[in-house]
This record gives structure tokens, sequence and C-alpha cells, in this order.
């Protein structure tokens, strides 16, 4: 997935007289492109295209395939697997998108006010609360795991000590996907700070100046200054937390692989199941299209919407 | 203060979040065996049952083999149970499927079916079938053809802590014990204070169509075209395994996903009875407190479940006469029948009865005779062509009804009914 930001209105007109280079040109900026074309297309645009081909047949891996036409997709659409699975990346979605926002936005506050002299303490606290985004999934999983046992983990028994009987986490229905939110919001909260402090630093401090000498309380500031010109970076965490929610996999696997009672049965473990379980690639990549169009259509949507709420400063 | 406009902080973000997911999604490439060195054939060769406690015996019988025909070169390939027929499909999809690998008898019809699998007698010549048991070879054969030799068999058995039974002054299991006898004496032998429980089994497919069995149930119709376990037998075997959840078992939240549980429960000395595989005989060897094995106690039948495990030869293989000769030597040989009986690594599938009473003379368990005597009523698993899904249809449900999520006849309607979809 490439996003570039669309550049502010005035600047598109300075670069509309372009002059036409020819086929020199073309040659030229195919070979800059070159690293990053062949690898794409042999490792993601083929790829992409021979999933689109099984998807259209029956495909246990071991025998020929078989055309099946539009049947997969058919079958899906009618089936109340897909559906759950659907509905349960959607509840991810709803829990881990909120609180790796707020979550990132609060920690991204609290490193831009403190004071320049506390300089190498900042980025050793931005170093720190990065370091789970470039940890492994594996080493996450299992140790939110440990953490989140119903019978040994140490959130139950810090639970104990206020008197409180902790749930039964990731082996309860009820309680396995917040668990799964949990464990992947706190991992990917240092990446929605980096983005979101970047943005910060990028506000000019004459305004909230202003806006202080005219007597606004801090609150006021936050809602009408730092909220509207952080909206460039809130935009661009937003749109890769969703399509990263639609993708959620590695954590369910690990943690939960489903469970219990298919409680946390995702689009993506669906797909893997499929292919890997039950011996059903063309079903697998007809719902990896599904999910594909599910994700493209909300981009599609975020972008067009992004005109009303998106400030570029 | 840096005055970066957003967009460029975005755009660096875009880079090094790009950056992220490609190192992500790199992945290692498949390593080949590597091919003939100094003119030698390699077979490659796929198993699941060897690691982690048969390593030696599966090379001591390699180096056998090898020194007899000094032209072939074996490479073994190892991976546990729960990868292994994920790493088999994927291998065979991508065109570099083992030329040999093992097979149970739940998988060998999906397979045998696929057409992965060499017909053995294309590159047999006239080899002597009589040193198997006949009942072994024939149950991989379909319309008439070889497709796999059977390696080894191994029986599920009731495993029990003799110095528990001592102490809780139980008398130990017999082969006549029935099911409401364990509960007895499963509810004696439980003292949850000191994380001492009374009894063990696994609550999933394959104890349940097992259970079904004794309580004298059916899983699948005679012509295999519907199920047919949610009957009062099939309550009956459910409400069993469920029953002990809770109460002689801890429940799955007690567990709390720890790997090989069971296992490490009864080798801690505190499970007294635990249904589990002979091939579980080597792991126990040097554990501090006495232990023996019964046949399972039955209900309306005694019935003891065997799985099979077979060697195949893949149908795109380049060596297959040399991949045959090792399926031969693995399942055959005298050295693979004795290292076998020796290492306890589950049992020869030999007809010389001779060869297989070695398997009595290790002392651990005393009681090794069960082992036969669990063969006399034996429980197949039933086999259809969307197995997988089968097993996990039935598992989900009896969780959940072991979890009290669901009641036991409920379970077993919702499982009968995804059997049915899946038989359709």
């Amino acid at each position: 997935m490439t996003l570039t930001a669309a550049p502010p209105e005035e600047r598109v007109t300075h670069q509309r007289a372009r002059p036409r280079k020819g086929w020199r040109y073309a040659g030229t900026v195919a070979v800059f492109l070159l690293p990053s074309l062949v690898p794409l297309t042999l490792y993601t645009i083929i790829p992409m295209l021979g999933s689109l081909w099984t998807s259209l047949h029956e495909w246990d891996l071991i025998t020929e395939m078989r055309w099946v036409g539009l049947g997969n997709y058919i079958e899906l659409i009618g089936d109340p697997g897909t559906r759950a699975a659907f509905l349960h990346t959607l509840s991810f979605i709803a829990g881990y998108l909120p609180l790796v926002y707020a979550g990132g936005l609060g920690l991204a506050l609290l490193l831009n006010r403190a004071p320049r002299s506390t300089g190498s303490g900042r980025s050793l606290l931005r170093g720190i609360y990065f370091l789970p985004v470039i940890t492994s999934w594996v080493v996450v999983a299992l140790m939110w795991k440990w953490l989140l046992n119903p019978a040994s983990g140490i959130v139950n028994w810090a639970l104990g000590l206020f008197g409180i009987s902790g749930p039964g986490w990731w082996t309860d229905p009820a309680w396995a996907m917040p668990s799964v939110i949990l464990a992947s919001a706190w991992k990917d909260l240092g990446f929605v700070m980096i983005i979101l402090l970047a943005g910060l630093q990028a506000i000019p401090r004459e305004y909230q100046e202003a806006a202080m000498v005219d007597g606004a309380t801090a609150w006021r500031r936050f809602r009408h200054i730092t909220l509207p010109l952080l909206s460039p970076s809130t935009f661009f965490v937003v749109v890769i937390s969703l399509i990263n929610g639609f993708q959620v996999f590695d954590q369910v696997k690990i943690m939960t692989n489903g469970g219990p009672g298919g409680a946390t049965q995702v689009v993506v473990s669906q797909i893997y199941d499929l292919t890997f379980r039950y011996g059903r690639a063309g079903a697998a990549s007809a719902l990896s299209w599904l999910l594909f169009a599910v994700v493209l259509i909300v981009t599609i949507i975020q972008i067009r919407g992004q005109k009303r709420w998106v400030t570029y400063g | 203060m840096s005055h970066f406009p957003g967009s460029r902080n975005a755009a660096i973000a875009t880079v090094a979040a790009v950056a992220l997911l490609a190192s992500a999604c790199s992945q290692g490439s498949a390593t080949r065996a590597p091919s003939g060195a100094d003119g030698k054939a390699t077979v490659r060769y796929f198993t699941f049952s060897a690691a982690p406690d048969h390593l030696k015996d599966l090379d001591t019988i390699e180096k056998a083999f090898e020194k007899e025909n000094p032209k072939v070169d074996v490479v073994v390939e190892t991976a546990p149970f729960e990868e292994y027929f994920t790493k088999l499909q994927t291998s065979i999809a991508g065109g570099t499927a083992p030329d040999a690998f093992e097979l149970n008898y739940e998988n060998f019809v999906t397979y045998a079916s696929a057409g992965s699998l060499l017909d053995l007698g294309t590159v047999a010549g006239d080899g002597d079938t009589s040193v198997y048991a006949q009942e072994s070879l024939n149950a991989f054969q379909q319309d008439g053809k070889q497709y796999a030799l059977p390696a080894s068999f191994s029986t599920v058995v009731l495993f029990y802590n003799k110095d528990l039974f001592k102490k809780a002054g139980v008398a130990e299991p017999t082969a006549d014990w029935t099911w409401a006898d364990e509960q007895a004496a499963a509810a004696e032998l439980t003292d949850r204070k000191k994380g001492v429980y009374g009894d063990f089994q696994p609550v999933q497919f394959f104890e349940f169509y097992k259970t079904l069995k004794q309580a004298g149930g059916e899983f699948l119709s005679a012509d295999g075209k519907k199920a047919t376990f949610n009957s009062p037998e099939g309550v009956k075997a459910a409400k069993w395994l469920v029953g002990k959840v809770g109460k002689s078992m801890p429940t799955e939240a007690e567990i709390g996903g720890a790997a090989d549980y069971d296992t490490n429960l009864f080798k801690s000395g505190k499970l007294a009875m635990w249904h589990n595989g002979i091939w579980q005989f080597a792991g126990l060897k040097d554990v501090p407190f006495e232990w023996d094995v019964v046949v399972e106690p039955g209900d309306a039948n005694k019935a003891s479940a065997v799985f099979h495990n077979a060697v195949a030869i893949s149908s795109g293989t380049k060596a297959g006469k040399d991949a045959y000769a090792w399926a031969r030597f693995l399942s055959s040989s005298n050295v693979a029948a004795t290292t076998r009986i020796q290492s306890s690594w589950e049992l020869p599938p030999v007809a010389d009865q001779q060869v297989l009473s070695g398997y009595l003379k290790d002392p651990k368990p005393a009681n090794r005779q069960a082992v036969f005597d669990s063969l006399k009523s034996i429980a197949l698993p039933p086999v259809i062509k969307r197995q997988q899904e089968m097993q996990d249809a039935v598992t989900k449900q009896l969780t959940e009804a072991a979890a009290g999520r669901t009641s036991v006849e409920d379970a077993l309607k919702a499982a009968a009914a995804d059997v049915d979809a899946l038989l359709g």
C-alpha cells in the first residue's frame, strides 16, 4: 500500500504546466523505478493475479485445480462463517482503533510537553515506547498470553490484590477479543505516538501563544488548534491502523487460534484455516479478494471523506 | 523547533512503514536437499513420529539401510504432528514434495484419492508382502492398489500412577473396569487443594468417536452418508467426557493453554489416571514413581483406539525405486522392527509374533500385555473426505459443552448438523 498525502490545491496549479518530456524521459524514470517495480511485480502483483485465478477454482493443494467460476464467492457470501469472521474483525477494529489512537495521542502530548532540557531523556522514552512496534508479534503475543493467563497470569494476580476476581481472558469467549485488542493496542502504541508527535512538533508555537494571549483555556487550545492542525497525521494513522486492523492475524493465531468457540476467528485466520487446515485454497483466495474489496472501499471512503475534516496547515 | 511540513513527516513515516512491512514479509526461501553427491541417489523422507523422542532410533535404522544400500543417501526431515500436514500439503503444491513421507490412516484416503501417492505395484517388483500383518497392509490399499506400507501402529490405554492409588487406598484398575469404576476411583483420587487430579481424558474428536463406540453407538450411518452420533449413546459418551472437566480434571481456564499440560501433570506425579497412547512409554522411563497401564475401561463395549502410520511415496518422485527400498526397509526390516520394539517406539506391523513378543520383555510398564489385549476390540476413526473440518467441528462443539457454554444435547445436535453438511 502506498499512501500519498494529497497536496494542497494551490501547489497543484503550479505543477500543471509541466512540458512533455518524451520517451527518453520515460526511460530514465523507468530505470529509476525498476528496483522497486521488479520485486513489486514478482512478489505482489503476480501472486495477487495468481490468487484471483485460484479463487475461481476448487483446489486442495494436492490435486489438480477444478474450475468453479464464481462458485467460491457465492458460497462464501452465503456462509455464516464468513459473516462471523467479518463481524469479529469489525469488533476488533472497533476496540483497537480508539484505544490505540487515544493511547498514542496521550503519549505524544506528554512527550511533546516535556521541556527541551530533558532532550536525551525524551529520546530514550520515545525509543522505549517504540520498542514493541519493532518486536516480533510472536514474542509480544506470548508475553500477553502469560500476562493474561487466567490461572497464573500477573494481571489476574494484581486484580486479586484488590479483591477483584479476574476474568478468563483469552479462555472466555466474552473476553478473548478484548485480550487480543489490548495486546494489539499496546504493541502499536509507539507507532501512533511517533507519527502524532511529529505532527505535534510541526504545529507552530505562535498559534498557541496567540490563543493564550486571547485567554483561551488549555482545553479550547487543544480542541481548536492542536486537534485540527494534527488532522493530517491523524488521517494517516487512521488509514494505516484500519488497514492493519482488517488484516489482524498473528496475534490471533498465537493467543487464541481463533477460539474459544470461534470467538476470535477473524477474516485472515479464516483464510489461513481454509487453506492449510481444510485444503480449500480456492475458497481462501476468494475470501482474500472479498477482504481486499472491503479494505479498498473503506479506504476510498476515507480518502474522499478527508476533505471534510483534514486541515493542511 | 523543527518546522517540517506535516505531509513530509507523513511521507517519511510511509517510507519507514513500508520498509517495516517489507522486512516483515520477506521470508527465507525453502531449501532443497543436496542431490546426489558422489553419484549417490538422494531419498528425502518426511516424518512426524520420530521427533523428539525417537530421532536416535530412526538414525539407527537409516544407518543400517545405507550400509545395505551404499548408493542411496536418506535425508530425514521432521515436523511436529500439528504442523506436519500443513507442510506436506504446501510442499506437494509447490512441487517440492519429499520422495517418501509418513501418513496416518486418517489422512491416507485424502492423499490416495488425490493422486499424490505412487502406486507401489509399479516399483515393488516381486516384493514379498507376507512379512506384514495382513490387516495392516490392507488398510493402506485403495481400489486394489497398495499406496503405502504400514510402518507402525499404536493404541490408547489407561495409564495410572500406582503410588497415588496406594496413598489414597484405592484399588488399582483392572481389565474388567467400567466407566463407573473409573469415575468412582477418580473422585476419590482427586485432591484439588494439593493440585492432584484423578483422571485426564482430552475432550476432542478422537476420544469422542472411541467413547461413543464404548457406549455402543456409531459415528456414521452404515452407508457413510449421515452423522448418527446425535443419539442416546452419543449423549452418554459426550457426558462421560465433559463430566470430568472441572471435577476429576482441570478446566480449560485452569490449564491456561499450557503445552503438553497433561503429560507434564502425569510426569510430575499429580495425575492418577491418564488416557493416552503407548507412544508415551519412552518418555516415562525415568519418572520417580511407579506406574502401569490397563486396557481402557468400557461401558456397553470395550473399544480401544488404534492409530496406524504408514510410509508412502510421492507420485512425483524421480527416485521411486530407491524410495521404495527405504519404505520397505523402514517398515519391515528386522533392524527396524527390533529398534522399534527395544525403544518402545510404537509397534511394528509385522506378521511374525516372535518379533512382537520381544515387546513384552521390557519390564516397564509391567502390564505390556494390555497393549496386545487392547487390539482385541478396536475402534477405527471415521474417515471422510473433509476429515479435518469434521474433526474441528466435533471438537469445537464438545469444548463448548465442556466449558458449560452449551448443553451436551445442543452441542451434539450442532456438531451432527455440521458433519451432515460436510458429507453433503
